[in-house]
């Protein structure tokens, strides 16, 4: 990653900007442009009052490219209608550019908006000096400066030769929410359009003259390498014009066609050397309860002393498998060596690793390697690695010209990093009403970063700060991970922990609830009745805003109306990535198998950027998170990835799909995370719907396990 | 190798690939029309969806071979078979946009081809309809709630009840 900090990156991007204004030009624009005017690196104005935004995050459906520059515009009080947007390549202007943890806006809404505001600044100082009146009298209104007492107008085009002169501001004044145009209103989506006409470019539409395709054979058992491998039958389909090894455990097969490339691995013979774990199964990778309850764990969380609590006991335990991201546009890339540079088209959610890990793997710095961030058929993390980029770059330089790497269905599937599967151990003391006086969550789960040799300072792997919060100020609590190991390779899918920990707490509150005899709403709502600060890494939980979106879910839901004979509700809520979510399920129960009719979900993110952007990303995170729980499960037999493609991993299709329903508290508060915090309280609500329904309490996902 | 004759959104072509190549690959790497997605490469997810004489048909399990002589319509080209000229918007893409249905958009331009197919037969579909139509194309961003409001809104129905309005 980056070695620029985001504080470092603010006074490098103005250390960048003062430069610009004396004649440099930063080298996102693919060229000098001599004309205009840009005072940093996330914008450009022209003299046909053009301004084009640069978004430095990969845009994989969450809405960034549109929702970054409604920012940077509000504050530069820019016409939308004359906005172009430009996608920043990897470069070290901006800061880590990784697009992942539901960060993008939380992370660049102050950039953004101290570009737009500075920017706005030097154009009323221009015009002020042009007209020769104080700066007071002018005012910025839609990409022109006015001065209201003379009627006098001038576009921002017509201002970027004087405003260029200009000292960059370093404390230009912020809008209030109160005063915002842009931002918080529904404003369609600028990728849209391409998207529906068949015009939008990802990775995997990339083309480039004299381009070959590749795919390639891997080791179909984890941690396998190759022995040797045959092409006389490969070499015999019509454009197969190379074969050969990349890296240890897969062989490279390139047409000039995807349809030969393809023809050609399948006619190709490789001979595996299937290494330590070949007789690996899902089965021996459970970890016996007992053993796992004698080791020690890290402490995430602590409050009082649950050791010394005394009252009703009450312990469950709970478990999750591996999972896979499944992208709709499978894994790509296209790469061009040429010995002391090369080029890359990635679908990539980190830019910057693409990079790095190229240079490395093809021998050359990292700045002789250029990163194109193309558009991508969906993320959820599975792009967060780089083994496609690496691949492409390899058979690239291998062949001496560009190529394509392309992944099927299966490869994607079997050669994922996985969803860690988890187990939790969970136990509590209730008092005489039925409340827990104390409460211990016990975390059992490899660590994603410590897996891939990354930091995991303190023994806490770096994702559980944003993923495993308390939610209740409970008197006594305690949040420990224990950190077990395993073969499988892990990625952080979209929600990472949150989904693991929300599952087995939420599930587990309501079991509380349930043995105290008391409505599941009503019982969390009392435990979250008194305004407590949950100090949490560096997060304040706040149990009245966790309070705020359970109230705002039930009173839409209806919670306290009598649902039609047959049909049954759920509740669950969880907090991740700064921001709060409740979310009630109501079902159905047809042959012992639940079906979702509607979910009414509360969320409280702060300031909300784009409302339309926002209730895509909750409803798609509930569709996503039902698949999850409903029936996402990769299973490992003999070492190797037993599912292949979207019949034995089916993701929710339209006949499962409920109604959703989204609000949001009302916020002037800094915006938070909203790309993953609707995922994790779905499946505890569902389950939890489900008991409602059936008394049968789910303590292992997926929910129909067959 | 063989040559091919077919008529690609109102053009005919003649195309010098295996008579097994599926017709998407035709579509994507001969063709250059890369608006037809692959996904799964196994009829499964509809990413694919192209019309074939009017049918939607998953082009990933197509040998082109099976559709020479005939009349293929791609997202390219689907204005245009409606009788729209250069530049205009089927009336599904335009419900599309209204209904800011895409996030990611991968898959949306065989879901616009199954959604079309749908309303050429059934005008005014109900919601069972629709979803027995669209069932066959997956969305991992979960789009379904606005696709099925935007086939209603092109339908020139009032959309369904539901979301935050």
């Amino acid at each position: 990653m980056s070695p620029l900090s985001r504080r470092e990156f603010v006074a490098a991007g103005v250390a960048a900007g003062a430069g610009l204004v004396v004649g440099f030009y930063l080298p996102h624009g693919g060229g000098s442009q001599p004309e205009s005017f840009s005072p940093n690196a996330y914008l450009r104005i022209t003299p046909d009052n053009k301004v084009t935004i640069v978004v430095a995050r990969s845009e994989m459906g969450q809405g960034v490219r549109t929702a970054l520059p409604m920012i940077l515009a509000e504050e530069l009080e820019a016409d939308w209608k004359q906005i172009e947007i430009e996608q920043a390549g990897a470069s070290t202007l901006y800061g880590d550019q990784g697009t992942g943890g539901s960060a993008s806006i939380h992370s660049t809404w102050d950039p953004m908006r101290k570009a737009g505001a500075a920017a706005r600044e030097m154009l009323i100082s221009a015009a002020a000096l042009t007209w020769g009146v104080p700066r007071s009298t002018c005012a910025a209104d839609n990409s022109h400066i006015k001065h209201a007492a003379t009627g006098r107008s001038l576009s921002y085009g017509e201002l970027v030769g004087k405003a260029a002169t200009l000292p960059i501001p370093s404390d230009a004044p912020l809008k209030q929410s109160k005063d915002y145009k842009i931002v918080g209103q529904r404003l369609p989506r600028l990728d849209t359009p391409s998207k529906v006409k068949g015009e939008a470019i990802f990775g995997i539409d990339f083309r480039m003259p004299g381009m070959k395709f590749a795919l390639l054979s891997r080791c179909p058992t984890i941690g396998g390498k190759v022995l040797g491998f045959d092409d006389k039958e490969s070499k015999k389909i019509s454009g197969v014009s190379y074969v050969g090894k990349v890296g240890d455990s897969a062989v490279a097969v390139v047409a000039d066609s995807v349809w030969g490339a393809m023809e050609g691995r399948r006619v190709l013979n490789v001979s595996w050397d299937d290494g330590p774990n070949k007789n690996l199964s899902s089965a021996t990778l459970i970890q016996p309860p007992k053993e796992l309850a004698s080791r020690k764990g890290t402490s995430l969380y602590s409050a009082g002393d649950p050791a010394k609590a005394s009252g009703r006991k009450i312990s469950a335990e709970y478990s999750l498998p591996f999972m896979a991201h499944a992208p709709m546009e499978p894994g790509n890339c296209t790469a061009h060596y040429q010995g002391t540079k090369c080029e890359l088209w990635a679908p990539t959610q980190v830019p910057q690793d693409c990079r790095d890990s190229v240079a490395t793997a093809v021998g050359l710095d990292p700045d002789q390697v250029k990163v194109n961030v193309t558009l991508m058929g969906g993320g959820f993390g599975r792009r967060l690695e780089h083994d496609y980029a690496v691949e492409a770059a390899l058979v690239s330089k291998a062949i001496n010209g560009p190529v394509k790497v392309i992944w099927t269905r299966e490869d994607d599937m079997r050669f994922s990093t996985y969803r860690p599967a988890s187990q939790h151990q969970l136990s509590a003391m209730l008092d005489g009403s039925g409340f827990p006086v104390a409460l211990t969550h016990r975390i059992i789960a490899p660590s994603i970063s410590g897996q891939k040799g990354q930091p995991v300072p303190g023994g806490v792997d770096p994702d559980l700060p944003d993923e495993a919060g308390p939610v209740y100020g409970l008197p006594n609590y305690s949040i420990e991970s224990v950190i077990t190991e395993t073969p499988v390779p892990l990625g952080w899918m979209r929600s990472v922990y949150a989904l693991q920990a929300a599952f087995a707490l939420e599930s587990f509150i309501d079991e509380l609830a349930a043995a105290a005899g008391k409505d599941p709403l009503q019982y969390r709502l009392k435990l979250l009745a008194k305004d407590q600060d949950l100090q949490f890494f560096t997060t304040t939980w706040k149990t009245g805003r966790m309070r705020g979106v359970v109230q705002l879910a039930a009173e839409k839901a209806g919670w306290d109306k009598p649902l039609p004979a047959g049909q049954y509700r759920g509740v669950a809520c969880f907090g991740c990535f700064a921001s709060y979510m409740a979310e009630v399920v109501e079902i159905t129960m047809e042959k012992d198998e639940p079906r979702v009719h509607r979910v009414v979900a509360a969320v409280d993110c702060g300031q909300v950027v784009n409302p339309s952007i926002l209730e895509q990303q909750i409803q798609g995170g509930i569709v996503y998170g039902l698949a999850n729980a409903l029936r996402a499960k990769i299973t490992i037999e003999k070492g190797r990835v037993v599912q292949g493609n979207f019949d034995d991993y089916a993701p929710l299709r339209m006949d499962e799909t409920p109604v959703v329903e989204v609000y949001a508290v009302p916020s002037v508060e800094a915006p938070t995370g909203i790309g993953e915090p609707s995922v994790p309280p779905i499946a505890p609500a569902l389950c939890n719907a489900i008991y409602a329904a059936t008394r049968k309490r789910i303590r292992a996902l997926p929910i129909l396990n067959s | 190798m063989a040559d091919i004759a077919l008529r690609v959104n109102g053009i005919d072509k003649k195309v010098s690939v295996s008579p097994e190549t599926p017709l998407l690959w035709v579509l994507r790497d001969t063709l250059e029309l890369t608006g037809t997605k692959f996904g799964c490469g196994a009829g499964l997810c509809g990413a694919c969806t192209v019309h074939v004489d009017g049918n939607p048909i998953r082009s990933c399990s197509t040998p082109v071979s099976q559709v020479a002589g005939k009349n293929v319509t791609t997202i390219e080209g689907l204005a245009a078979s409606d009788g729209l000229a250069a530049g205009q918007l089927h009336i599904l893409q335009a419900a599309w946009i209204a209904e800011e249905v895409p996030q990611c958009g991968y898959c949306q331009t065989g879901q616009i081809m199954s959604a079309a197919a749908l309303l050429a037969k059934t005008p005014n579909p109900s919601d069972d309809q629709i979803t027995q139509a669209m069932n066959g194309n997956l969305c991992r961003c979960g789009t379904y709630e606005r696709i099925r409001k935007a086939i209603h809104r092109a339908a020139g129905r009032a959309a369904g009840n539901g979301g935050s309005r």
